[in-house]
């Protein structure tokens, strides 16, 4: 007999993961749809990894509203989840009287939207706090609430979590058409067919396209390119702040920060695009690196370990589109920055539209809240040796850059949401991460992978379905 | 206390090992992170390692085992399998491994022997997509030669250094079609007799002057596009060619492995990347020495064995007086020493050592001149040898050694490349002279013979042909020659 679930969550990046892991607090059958091998492979593993502040967005948006919110619970759930965040504030910058005009609008602005601790600062504060910043700064927008988090962690461990709680996940189902059953919702995807009363469309920059599968056209999404550079540690305490520019009409500025791993990153532009050409041009990097030595002139970009760049599902709706567009099925569509921030208090909000939409919540009161996870190099002596007695895997440190251990890569391989792909085991573990970028460790990661797997080193693939990485073995087959 | 901890079990590390042993050390621990000793060797399955030290060709592997057979005989003892996470300037080292845990070694002297890694596509920002396929020369060589996998069919390289020529040949031999090497610069980064054995002999086409300007392809790579470049390396519109592929490996520079120098507190240069040493490789913390691919990257590992005895005699010399309570010290801070740093002069890149220590006390009694040959000098003061890299191609040219800037010594040679490492030996007279005149720098630089310049940069170059084999021959280098210094000059080795 076919199974109903309650709730089908179509899309596993930052906002799909949050809801399901609100919705695992309840009585429910909930299922993750996902399109890609993997969870937050979109904008999720790709942006600035910023937890906002909540200045930014317009006084009475839902968008100020879940920002500040999402703010607060990050550093809750990240704590509860163990996710590498970090509250170290952030700076914008003004360079002239124009500047300094807009940080007067965001002060009020943050003001209105009850950002707590925002303080304006003089030339000279600045400096003193930042001192490799422009000496052309004139002042700045100080707000202590900013942070900066492992982004596709904060993903990974929500959806962990989730799945811990009973959630289905289902990876690479891609959704090719959505129809009705009776009085439930048929949902045809690559691996099947999947029945749910409720829909939740966090499909990211395909949230447009899953919506016109049930509804009307409302809106559409207008993807943003966003570029960046990652630098080495060695760069990574060039400022301990978030540094932003001010917002103009023609840009909305590049930032400089350090990350939760000691890197720096900088970035984005900004360029409209196609759904999934992440791609990095010359162009935008050039741009890239000459706006943020506007700010930060002494960045050493020799020092670049990576470029990366995302998608930003915008839309040309100004706030994000939240809300019931068809019976039973819930848009969380068009959620450009600050979802990142957002996404737990998207979720929140959403669960209690799905209340006033008939379903019904009832706590669950076994539901697990915690997860904890062996990160060996930030361990005491002590907690590494009796780590190493009780399993030597962890004594053996497989990427030299990171000191990420075999044991932490075999946990990966065996999580709740196991990685199926050296990346997968990057963005659960950090290995590869560092300034070797893997030449070291990915074909000892791969040799693990195909042990504990049980399968060929063919087979292993880097990141999506179909990155294979080797062609056959030497003396098998010819090319 | 260990007398001596050697970090690394590469051919640096071992042959430092080998020679600290010769040298009376008895107590030595290697520690070396991979599962056997060797290091990248093991997976150098070609030839031609070994035709300076052993007078022989040999294979990597076979190069490693000469030196793991000499050190069976000894009582070094090898941790294998084992990371140094950490290393104090007071020779603690945090150590960790399955087999033993978290442990905290401590050291008289330590060598640093951690070599190098690649430079990475972020490092020189390729834009286009990320696709899987792209592979740095050597990750693409273990799998290879160690794991036994081909990375692709059909493959550009971009960067034509020495891993990258190689890899050309091998992947070619395995059944791959290289399609091209494409360097950047107007000449090739690797050795003349690589380009000539691993590309020409295979009919695969080196573009100088040329890079990849975008690589396509997703979730595999499907293709790049290369273009010409102009003189500041930027791309030359209109050039631009398309050639389709399923394989990318860069061979675009290797750097030396400092992390846990920098942790310790060892000065770095920012030219080598590697720490500044003085002539007896010892670094800026006193008692840790440093050898091969960690100091600066060599064309051969001969020449990183050549050094590394050196690290080793030099690490036992210390350990030896370290053990006598009334010896001398060796400390650089020593008021008794004076340094003399070796300034790069225009046309080289750097030089290594860095620094040389004199002994103050070979003052006394030196009225010397140094046109004399046949003064006397005193044991205590040694020839220097100097290696170091030119910044760009030469002819004929001279490398000269100046005090002050007057031209002392000069070494002829028929062509300079950035690709070869150069040697010269400062004869101890001229130390001498630098001390008496009471200088404490010396230049070296080089100068084009032909234009009388320090540039020989070849607009010519840049056409899409590989380097005529006529043009340079291989293996061919002159040997030092001095005009003004003659009693010390060295040959090549």
């Amino acid at each position: 007999m076919k199974k109903t679930y309650d709730v089908a969550i179509i899309g596993c990046g930052i906002v799909g993961a949050a809801m399901a892991y609100e919705l695992s607090k309840y009585e429910l059958d909930v299922v993750v749809v996902e399109k890609e091998n993997d969870v937050c492979c979109g904008a999720t593993k790709a942006n600035s990894a910023i937890i906002h502040a909540g200045f930014d967005p317009l006084p009475g948006t839902l968008m100020a509203k879940l920002n500040v919110m999402g703010s607060r619970m990050a550093k809750e759930i990240s704590q509860a989840l163990d996710v590498p965040y970090k509250q170290i504030g952030s700076l914008v910058l003004a360079f002239d009287e124009d500047d300094l005009k807009t940080l007067d609008v965001l002060y009020e602005r943050g003001l209105l939207n009850s950002v707590p601790g925002l303080r304006l600062l003089d030339r000279d504060e600045v400096l003193q706090m930042e001192p490799e910043i422009s000496p052309n700064v004139a002042g700045a927008l100080y707000a202590p609430t900013a942070g900066i988090i492992n982004p596709w962690e904060y993903g990974i461990a929500l959806a962990e979590t989730a799945v811990r709680n009973g959630v289905e996940l289902r990876l690479s189902s891609e959704v090719l058409s959505i129809g009705q059953d009776d009085e439930n919702w048929r949902i045809t995807t690559k691996s099947g067919d999947v029945h749910a009363r409720y829909i939740v469309n966090a499909a990211g920059v395909n949230s447009d396209i899953i919506h016109n599968m049930t509804a009307e056209p409302s809106f559409s999404i207008r993807p943003s390119k966003g570029e960046y550079f990652l630098l080495d540690k060695s760069e990574g305490s060039r400022v301990k702040h978030v540094i932003f520019q001010c917002p103009s009409k023609t840009t909305k500025g590049v930032l400089v920060s350090p990350t939760v791993h000691g890197n720096l990153i900088v970035g984005p532009n900004a360029v409209p695009s196609e759904r999934y050409d992440v791609s990095n041009t010359s162009d935008g990097l050039d741009y890239v690196r000459s706006a943020a030595m506007r700010s930060v002139p002494s960045i050493s970009f020799r020092d670049n370990i990576r470029n990366f760049a995302g998608i930003r599902a915008n839309s040309d709706n100004d706030d994000f589109i939240i809300g019931i567009s068809a019976p039973r099925f819930l848009d969380l569509a068009g959620i450009k920055s600050p979802g990142l921030t957002a996404a737990p208090a998207i979720a929140v909000y959403a669960a209690e539209l799905l209340q006033n939409e008939g379903l019904a919540l009832s706590r669950k009161s076994d539901w697990i809240g915690t997860r904890k996870k062996v990160r060996f190099s930030e361990l005491s002596v002590e907690e590494k040796n009796r780590l190493i007695s009780e399993n030597p895997a962890y004594g053996r440190v497989i990427c030299r850059c990171e000191t990420v251990t075999e044991g932490e890569i075999i946990d990966a391989l065996h999580s709740p949401i196991p990685a199926r792909s050296i990346d997968g085991v990057k963005r659960r573990t950090g290995s590869g991460m560092g300034r070797c970028q893997g030449g070291f460790c990915g074909p000892r990661i791969l040799e693990i992978m195909s042990r504990e797997l049980g399968i060929d080193p063919s087979e292993i693939i880097q990141d999506r379905e179909g990155s294979y990485i080797l062609t056959g073995q030497t003396k098998k087959e010819r090319c | 206390m260990h007398d001596l901890i050697v970090i690394g079990g590469g051919p640096a590390g071992l042959a430092a090992a080998l020679s600290a042993w010769e040298n009376g050390i008895r107590d030595i621990v290697i520690v070396e992170r991979d599962k056997e000793l060797g290091g990248i060797l093991n997976q150098c399955i070609h030839n031609g390692f070994g035709l300076h030290y052993f007078k022989e060709e040999l294979t990597g592997p076979e190069y490693a085992s000469r030196f793991i057979d000499m050190l069976n005989d000894t009582s070094v003892k090898v941790k294998l399998d084992t990371m140094v996470l950490e290393l104090t300037p007071d020779k603690e080292l945090h150590i960790v491994s399955s087999a033993s845990g978290y442990e905290i070694l401590k050291a008289k002297a330590v060598i640093l022997a951690m070599g190098c890694r690649e430079r990475t596509r972020g490092a020189i920002g390729i834009p286009g997509t990320r696709p899987s396929g792209i592979f740095t020369a050597g990750a693409a060589q273990r799998y290879v030669n160690m794991e036994g996998y081909l990375v692709g069919k059909k493959v550009v390289i971009l960067g034509s250094g020495d891993i990258g020529l190689i890899m050309a040949r091998r992947l070619t031999l395995e059944g791959a079609e290289v399609l091209a090497c494409v360097e950047i610069m107007p000449y090739p980064g690797g050795l003349t007799r690589n380009i000539v054995q691993c590309l020409q002999d295979f009919n695969i086409p080196l573009y100088l002057s040329h890079t990849i300007t975008k690589i396509h392809g997703s979730p595999r790579v499907e293709g790049v596009t290369i273009a010409k470049v102009d003189g500041q390396r930027k791309p030359v519109p209109g050039t631009e060619q398309y050639l389709e592929c399923d394989t990318v490996l860069l061979s675009v520079g290797l750097i030396p492995e400092n992390e846990l120098s920098r942790k310790a507190g060892i000065e770095i240069d920012r030219r080598t990347g590697g720490p500044v040493v003085y002539e007896n490789l010892e670094t800026s913390v006193e008692g840790i020495f440093a050898c091969g691919n960690v100091v600066h990257v060599h064309d051969l590992v001969d020449y990183v064995t050549n050094e590394s005895l050196k690290a080793g005699k030099s690490a036992a010399e210390y350990i030896l007086n370290f053990n006598d309570p009334t010896g001398n010290s060796v400390s650089p801070e020593h008021s008794d020493i004076s340094d003399i740093r070796l300034v790069n002069g225009v046309g080289v890149s750097y030089t290594v050592p860095q620094l040389i220590r004199i002994p103050k006390n070979l003052m006394v009694n030196s009225s010397l001149s140094i046109s004399d040959p046949d003064i006397e000098l005193s044991d205590q003061l040694q020839d220097v040898e100097v290696f170091f890299r030119v910044n760009r191609k030469f002819g004929r040219s001279r490398i000269g050694v100046s005090l002050a800037g007057n031209e002392l010594a000069r070494f002829r040679r028929e062509r300079l490349a950035p690709g070869e490492m150069e040697k010269i030996r400062l004869p101890k007279s001229l130390l001498m002279k630098c001390l008496q005149l009471g200088l404490s720098e010396i230049e070296i630089y080089a100068v084009d013979e032909m234009t009388g310049q320090a540039s020989a940069d070849n607009a010519n170059e840049t056409k899409i042909t590989a380097v005529s084999p006529r043009t340079v021959p291989a293996g061919s280098k002159s040997s030092d020659k001095i005009a003004k210094v003659s009693s010390a000059a060295g040959g090549s080795i």
